[in-house]
């Protein structure tokens, strides 16, 4: 089950989130402060998925802009990896242009 | 700025603020718009309140409260405009969450707007009462949804169905609503109902054992759906590169998984269907890859033919020569899953995996190390050491404590010859000796104390590493410990196992010395060295004046611990001296996990059973004792080993003293005298139970030497949180004056975690007509207090 989505930009700010299951907001500021910063620290060569406490994280990056998805174990990380560039591709149709404006 | 804000439209809002140069600008323009927008919604203007919602919804994206605009979703949803319940229901899903009081006040209208027929409006409805519907929503609106579920309206139908979804993970007892529309659900057509259909079945499926029953005889129209989607040629609505819808794909696949597992017939009707998708499905994009490591799962978790699942460990097996490194990370993530049970099947891929060692990518590495350990076993165990040591050398720190215990396991259960085990220890602790776990050099000395054809060469190779490298501490300890006992072979002359090397009796000497003396080496080295050196004394030929001399410039240590070995070893120079070599015999083989042994058994003993090892006690030194006043004096096979790190052979001297005939209790730790104050003495004594490791008895004794009595004497004790501390009745309250009958009060401690211990006391009494109240915290605990 995905509990949460992330849209995050290279300087750690977020942009969207969504959260499927209910977490604190001081949490959620902890959370994505970590969950960004193992994203950033990654390089080209190393695989998109990360184990962050009892989360799965997936991760891809369009230009200045991280999507981070976190998912439970029964989700199949692949598949969630064509998903977020389904979601992109949805949001290209529908909004013309997907751009990182800051 | 306008003059009336309230018809500031939206747009012109987010140009505002995108104008606004600094944050504290923007705040500004924020702060006076939403003083209108709340202005405004007091006015209860119905024309603009949308407008006014919709602002307001744009500055809470940008985190900003805007709680205040609660009850105007509310108003907005009971409106009978289309514009106003559209902005409403999009308010009510992102300011009305479930711990909202206004959260409920929207189910009326909800259900109203269920049922008037308007697709939109029911669309809008079910959307938000997918997002944010509690418990009892749920409950309320169940009857509703389920309506809805077979309207011919394709749009409400998706909507209602995912609606379903969320209220079966809210509420699963509405399963039994939900239950009979499936069936026909499944014939459609359209991917999203159908998608939608599928996370239903797979959500009630494993809320209820009934569902899982009553779905199992779907299974053949499963299985037919997806041969259509597998089958089918490109569709330009449903392809994603090459794959036909991948996501339903995957959907259906794991919700055959769940019927599938456990039961043999359902797993029948599926083989076919699971070999063709894994057969067919195209595996140069992602897409398809994705599809096939979920067959794959599929595969492991039913009850599937043999061949199937040899089928599926190849797929993974090309998985992990494919280049895309997310595809061999949940490669090696399956195959860790699969060597349980396909053992032999996974083996066939031990050269990839070994391979994957190699990674640079953390999350890899980590992977293919804990596959390599698995697959360890007794025919390629000396190939696979070899390659996880060249790991070990290279790998960062935080896998080092892994592999090189995984590498000392494997050794351990595998080791086709003593010389090769002693070796690979020896090699895992010169490469990663900090990271290696405690009981390792317990196992090392163990090891070598068995080998006897191999003590010479262990002495050796142990001494030269030693004199490379002092950093290292379990290998310095296990160096020590070895080159004290087996001091006498390492200067014998040649072994034909190693080259020949010449050894000094000073260079040995120097070499513990400087072993006592750096600055790296840990109390307890410091310690293991110590004994080391008294034990050549008896093991050199030449005289002993050095290690004299050494042992005596110990007795005025700083660390307790050794300052009494070193004041004990000194006695055995100088009092003792007739019994040194008999209690500085050879040790003989240690019964790992025997923590009390009689004396008869440790007559018996030849040979070791390979258990964990206990701390041990230096009862074989007093039986070693008891044997010299019998006129025994056999070195091996007698006693147990006892290990430097316990108590010292002052222990002994005093169990000389008393000569015990039953198995002497452990070591008794030294009492500490805590508190005086006119007379008035407070001692604690410290008794470990043999049976219990963590419980500490400690007795306060209070003496009283002044002329007045103590009365009312009370003494109560605080311990750190992780302990527990039980306070026994004292004896009495009142301690008589000029040595009067003591007073006595047990403390039980427990100590699970092994930290260290720290005891703070009060007291009151009154004393001499005075009232005395102390706190203290007691220093100088010893250390076998709590260890």
């Amino acid at each position: 089950m995905i509990k949460f989505f992330l849209m995050v930009n290279k300087q750690g700010q977020t942009r969207l989130s969504k959260y499927y299951e209910h977490v604190e907001i001081n949490k959620r500021t902890l959370l994505e402060t970590e969950v960004i910063k193992s994203c950033l620290s990654r390089s080209n060569e190393q695989c998109s998925f990360i184990e962050y406490k009892d989360f799965k994280l997936i991760y891809r990056q369009y230009a200045a802009l991280f999507i981070v998805v976190g998912v439970n174990d029964t989700e199949n990380e692949m598949a969630i990896y064509e998903f977020i560039h389904n979601f992109v591709e949805v949001l290209d149709d529908y909004f013309s242009r997907v751009v990182n404006n800051v | 700025m306008v003059a009336s804000s309230s018809s500031l439209k939206l747009q012109d809002l987010i140009q505002e603020i995108r104008e606004a140069k600094t944050q504290a600008q923007e705040r500004e323009v924020i702060q006076k718009e939403c003083a209108h927008i709340r202005a405004s919604f007091r006015d209860g203007d119905p024309l603009h309140r949308h407008r006014q919602l919709a602002k307001l919804l744009y500055v809470h994206l940008l985190g900003y409260p805007a709680h205040f605009g609660q009850m105007e979703c509310l108003k907005l949803i009971a409106s009978p405009r289309f514009t106003d319940k559209r902005v409403g229901y999009l308010g009510a899903m992102l300011l009305l969450d479930e711990r909202q009081d206004a959260h409920l006040l929207i189910t009326n209208s909800i259900k109203t707007d269920l049922s008037q027929g308007i697709q939109a409006v029911q669309g809008l409805a079910l959307c938000t009462l997918s997002a944010t519907g509690s418990a009892e929503m749920c409950r309320d609106l169940a009857t509703e949804v389920e309506k809805l579920l077979l309207q011919p309206s394709a749009y409400v139908r998706k909507k209602a169905v995912l609606t379903a979804v969320h209220m079966i993970r809210k509420v699963p007892e509405l399963s039994d609503i939900f239950l009979p529309p499936c069936a026909q659900l499944l014939h459609e057509h359209h991917h999203g109902i159908l998608l939608g259909t599928i996370t239903l079945i797979t959500e009630l499926c494993e809320r209820s054992p009934a569902a899982l029953k009553h779905f199992r005889k779907m299974v053949p129209q499963l299985v037919h759906i997806l041969r259509t989607l597998v089958t089918t040629g490109y569709s330009k609505e449903h392809s994603i590169s090459g794959v036909s819808d991948p996501f339903l794909q995957v959907q259906i696949l794991r919700l055959l998984r769940i019927l599938g597992r456990n039961h043999e017939e359902s797993s029948e009707t599926m083989n076919d269907l699971l070999a063709q998708v894994a057969t067919n499905t195209d595996t140069s994009r992602n897409a398809g890859n994705a599809v096939l490591f979920e067959t794959v799962l599929t595969i492991m978790d039913i009850r599937s033919a043999a061949g199937l699942r040899v089928l599926a460990v190849n797929i993974l097996g090309r998985f992990l020569l494919n280049t895309d490194r997310n595809i061999r990370y949940v490669a090696l993530t399956s195959l860790l899953r699969l060597v349980q049970s396909d053992h032999s099947a996974v083996q066939r891929h031990r050269p990839t995996v070994v391979e994957c060692l190699r990674e640079p990518d953390g999350s890899l590495s980590r992977r293919a190390l804990e596959l390599s350990l698995a697959l360890v076993n007794s025919s390629n165990v000396q190939a696979m050491i070899q390659e996880l040591q060249g790991f070990l050398e290279s790998c960062p720190p935080d896998l080092q404590a892994d592999c090189a215990s995984g590498i000392l396991l494997a050794a351990e259960r595998f080791a086709p010859t003593k010389r090769w085990h002693i070796d690979t220890t020896l090699r895992v602790l010169t490469t990663a000796g900090t990271h290696v776990r405690d009981d390792a050099v317990a196992s090392l000395t163990q090891l070598i104390g068995g080998a006897q054809e191999l003590h010479a060469y262990s002495v050796r190779r142990l001494y030269s590493a030693l004199a490379e490298d002092l950093s290292q501490q379990p290998l310095v300890q296990a160096a020590t410990w070895c080159i004290g006992e087996y001091g006498d072979l390492l200067l014998e002359g040649s072994c034909e196992e190693t080259e020949p090397l010449q050894v000094e009796e000073e260079e040995v000497l120097a070499l513990l010395e400087r072993v006592l003396q750096s600055h790296m080496s840990l109390p307890a080295t410091r310690g293991y060295a110590l004994t080391a050196l008294v034990k050549l004394s008896t093991r050199l030929r030449g005289d002993n004046n050095r290690i004299r001399q050494v042992v005596s410039i110990y007795r005025s240590c700083l660390d307790v611990e050794l300052q009494q070995r070193a004041v004990e070893y000194n006695t055995l120079f100088q009092k003792y001296d007739h019994v040194r070599a008999a209690i500085l015999e050879k040790i003989p083989l240690v019964e790992r996990g025997g923590s009390q042994v009689d004396e008869e058994a440790k007559e018996s003993k030849e040979t070791a059973q390979l258990s964990e090892a206990a701390p041990v006690p230096t009862e074989p030194q007093a039986s070693k004792l008891l044997d010299l006043l019998d006129l025994l004096d056999g070195p091996s096979g007698d006693a147990q080993h006892p290990r430097p790190l316990d108590p010292t052979p002052g222990s002994a001297l005093i169990h000389l003293l008393n000569l015990p005939c039953a198995p002497p209790p452990p070591a008794p730790i030294p009492n500490l005298k805590v508190f005086e104050r006119e007379g008035l003495q407070l001692d604690l004594s410290f008794v470990r139970p043999p049976g219990t490791p963590t419980l500490l008895l400690i007795t306060v004794t209070a003496t009283n030497t002044s002329g007045g009595d103590v009365t009312h004497f009370i003494c109560q004790a605080a311990v750190p949180k992780s302990f527990q501390l039980q306070l026994q009745a004292p004896s009495g309250d009142t301690v008589p004056a000029q040595g009067g009958l003591p007073m006595t009060q047990l403390l039980r401690i427990l100590n699970p975690k092994k930290a260290p211990l720290r005891l703070k006391l009060r007291l009151t009494y009154n004393h001499f007509g005075q009232s005395v109240q102390e706190i203290f915290e007691v220093n100088n605990l010893p250390v076998e207090a709590w260890q």
